[in-house]
């Protein structure tokens, strides 16, 4: 007899499975500003220096023991919490009659004004600082510390949420898994989780009661964390790790089981995931989105900049393909220098190539930065718009990047216009790439950050799969490669769907690729097409992807965890 | 009062792990030391964040200062441990 087990539910990052020991992160401490001057000064700043010194000495620790990068950074927060001018700063403020929590909230405070005035470097340091200034308030609250714990073994790091620095700070060989009780399956922690393969899964109720060292069983996959697994689930996940770890160390080219390729690619976003991407086991990339090089600024980067970017990139990635999206921006990704304010509708405003129509030389300065990146390294980039809604948009990209001196042209299909007209779109570019995310917004009419709508944005939505698959007829038909670079390449399942429709290319997160060639390599072509014709048949997106599983070879839905 | 001057050597300026060994060496000297810029203000060498907000790059000039017995010989020793590349030596 089995004692019957605690499962949580939430959203799975990934396909992963593992069982470990939970290591809670714990959230900063409030700063309480409002407080009482202490009625004993003496003992506030005898208690506060000890706090600080307390802090220097376990961050000292830790640093010795994290080695690399992590023991400096470490080392130089524990110095900063052994500051003499900051320990005395708050010793004079509680002298003056403060009480403890703001005399040190403002007294680091201070020191931040200084590093963020300073900029570059310094400003960066900021965020240490202050973890100096929440590891000291929790001690003076008698709460935990604050952030992630050091790990003394492999462990499921477990929090109510984790900041960018928290997560920058995981000794990532020592995390087995994360369980996350807010965030959601785009926030930054499921991304960097994605992306390196961590089991992960967010937005779990529940997920606070947690304690320290219970062992639990993460699936990403079914989006469960169990509480003190049995033997015969320890078994399961156990199996499945072993399974999913021998699938990441294969390297073959994406092809089906009688060896019709697929080519599998990355998406990334910045140079350094290129140069992440030299071991790893992909043929390129699907989709470089270049909106980070334009981010957090106040004006367009210069041609020279962009130029250091591709070639960094490029150079990565040798002789392999990669496929560069021209600048994004407007909508949800709004940059200072470009977008329009007071648009009702951005997702439906100037976005995208429409961006031309208003500033044609930021859409040229990037393109030949391209071309001259892809001169210098002797590369071929594949270079396409976003946002293309009809065949003269088309022309009047494919014109002016050529112009730029770029071979390879094609745009993007997002919006239903494109999918519908696909084949005149395949007459004046020479490929294009399907972006099944926005394609199932505007498709559906749903807004892509309405997480209340997400059924609606299911890529399995039958108009969703009717429009790609018009957009995919249309390719074969030219003899011309039509890519998927949306959210639903990376679903196994989704990939033989569109194998089977005439998909050339499918882009992932890095971690997605072992899954989707498993499981095309266990399909063959025409399997693939029937999987795709049964999927099409069906009335909903639940039937439609139900139809196609019923299709899909049994240990691949084992290992896969597909259901 | 003694007073030296010294070039910093280290890549990456008295940032970081350069500044941590410096400010250490400073507090196990035992002696109150002071560090400018320039002619900036001189400001405590034992406080990490006041040496770190000079922003010192590589190949500025710094002037040290300390009063006491030995200051001579502390102030030899900082300057030298100023003039290594410490970002060099992992």
């Amino acid at each position: 007899m089995t004692t019957p087990q605690t499962t949580l539910h939430g959203s799975g990052v990934g396909r992963g499975a593992v069982v470990g020991p939970v290591a809670r992160a714990h959230p900063a401490p409030a700063l309480h500003t409002e407080v009482p001057p202490p009625d004993d000064v003496a003992a506030a700043v005898a208690e506060v220096t000890e706090a600080f010194a307390q802090v220097a000495r376990s961050l000292e620790k830790r640093a010795e023991e994290a080695g690399g990068t992590i023991a400096d950074v470490l080392g130089a927060t524990a110095m900063m919490a052994a500051d003499p001018e900051l320990v005395g700063q708050v010793r004079s403020r509680i002298e003056g009659g403060q009480a403890a929590v703001p005399a040190v909230d403002r007294s680091v405070a201070e020191f931040a004004d200084l590093f963020t005035a300073a900029g570059g470097y310094l400003a960066e340091r900021v965020t240490d600082l202050r973890s100096v200034r929440d590891r000291v308030v929790a001690r003076l609250l008698g709460l935990p510390e604050p952030g992630v714990p050091a790990l003394a073994r492999p462990s499921v790091v477990v929090a109510d949420d984790l900041s960018p620095a928290d997560t920058a700070a995981l000794e990532l060989d020592k995390v087995l898994g994360i369980v996350i009780e807010q965030g959601g399956p785009t926030g930054h922690t499921a991304i960097i989780a994605g992306q390196l393969g961590i089991p992960c899964v967010v937005r779990v109720v529940g997920a606070s009661a947690l304690e320290d060292g219970t062992e639990v069983a993460v699936d990403a996959a079914a989006g469960t964390v169990v509480v003190d697994p049995d033997d015969e689930l320890r078994a399961r996940v156990e199996t499945r790790r072993e399974a999913l770890a021998t699938l990441a160390g294969l390297t073959d080219p994406g092809a089906t089981a009688d060896g019709h390729a697929v080519a599998l690619l990355a998406n990334i976003g910045t140079a350094e995931d290129a140069q992440r991407l030299t071991d790893a086991a992909v043929e390129g990339v699907g989709l470089f989105r270049t909106e980070v090089l334009y981010l957090g600024r106040t004006s367009a980067p210069t041609e020279d900049e962009q130029a250091e970017v591709y070639v960094r990139a490029l150079g990565a990635l040798g002789d392999r393909k990669v496929v560069v999206r021209t600048l994004d921006a407007g909508a949800d990704k709004p940059l200072a220098f470009v977008t329009r304010s007071g648009e009702e509708n951005p997702a439906l405003g100037v976005r995208g190539f429409r961006l031309v129509r208003s500033d044609e030389e930021l859409l040229r300065t990037q393109l030949r930065a391209i071309a001259r990146a892809a001169e210098r390294t002797g590369g071929d980039p594949w270079v396409m718009a976003p946002m293309i809604a009809s065949v003269e948009e088309a022309e009047q990209f494919a014109t002016l990047a050529r112009g730029e001196g770029v071979r390879t042209v094609g745009v993007m299909v997002e919006v239903p216009a494109a999918a519908l007209r696909a084949r005149d779109l395949l007459a004046v570019v020479d490929f294009v790439s399907l972006g099944t995310n926005d394609l199932a917004q505007y498709t559906m009419a749903t807004d892509r950050l309405l997480g209340e709508l997400v059924d609606l944005l299911d890529p399995w939505q039958p108009a969703v799969l009717d429009l790609v698959a018009a957009t995919a007829e249309a390719g074969v038909e030219a003899g011309k490669p039509v890519g998927v670079c949306g959210e639903s390449a990376a679903d196994p399942a989704m990939a033989l769907v569109l194998t089977g429709l005439g998909v050339t290319s499918l882009s992932m997160s890095p971690a997605a690729v072992p899954g989707v060639r498993f499981a095309l390599s266990r399909h063959s072509l025409e399997r693939c097409r029937e999987i795709a014709a049964v999927a099409r048949a069906a009335r909903t997106a639940a039937e439609a992807r139900r139809a196609c599983l019923d299709l899909v070879d049994a240990q691949v839905r084992e290992v896969l965890a597909l259901g | 009062m003694a007073q030296r001057s010294a070039v910093v050597a280290s890549k990456v300026g008295l940032h970081a792990r350069p500044a941590k060994l410096f400010t250490q060496a400073v507090g196990a000297s035992g002696l109150g030391v002071r560090i400018a810029k320039g002619d900036g203000p001189a400001v405590d060498a034992a406080s990490i964040l006041r040496v770190m907000a000079l922003g010192v790059k590589n190949g500025e000039e710094v002037t040290l200062s300390a009063e006491g017995e030995g200051a001579d010989d502390v102030l030899a020793e900082l300057v030298e441990l100023l003039e290594t590349d410490l970002d060099a030596e992992a």
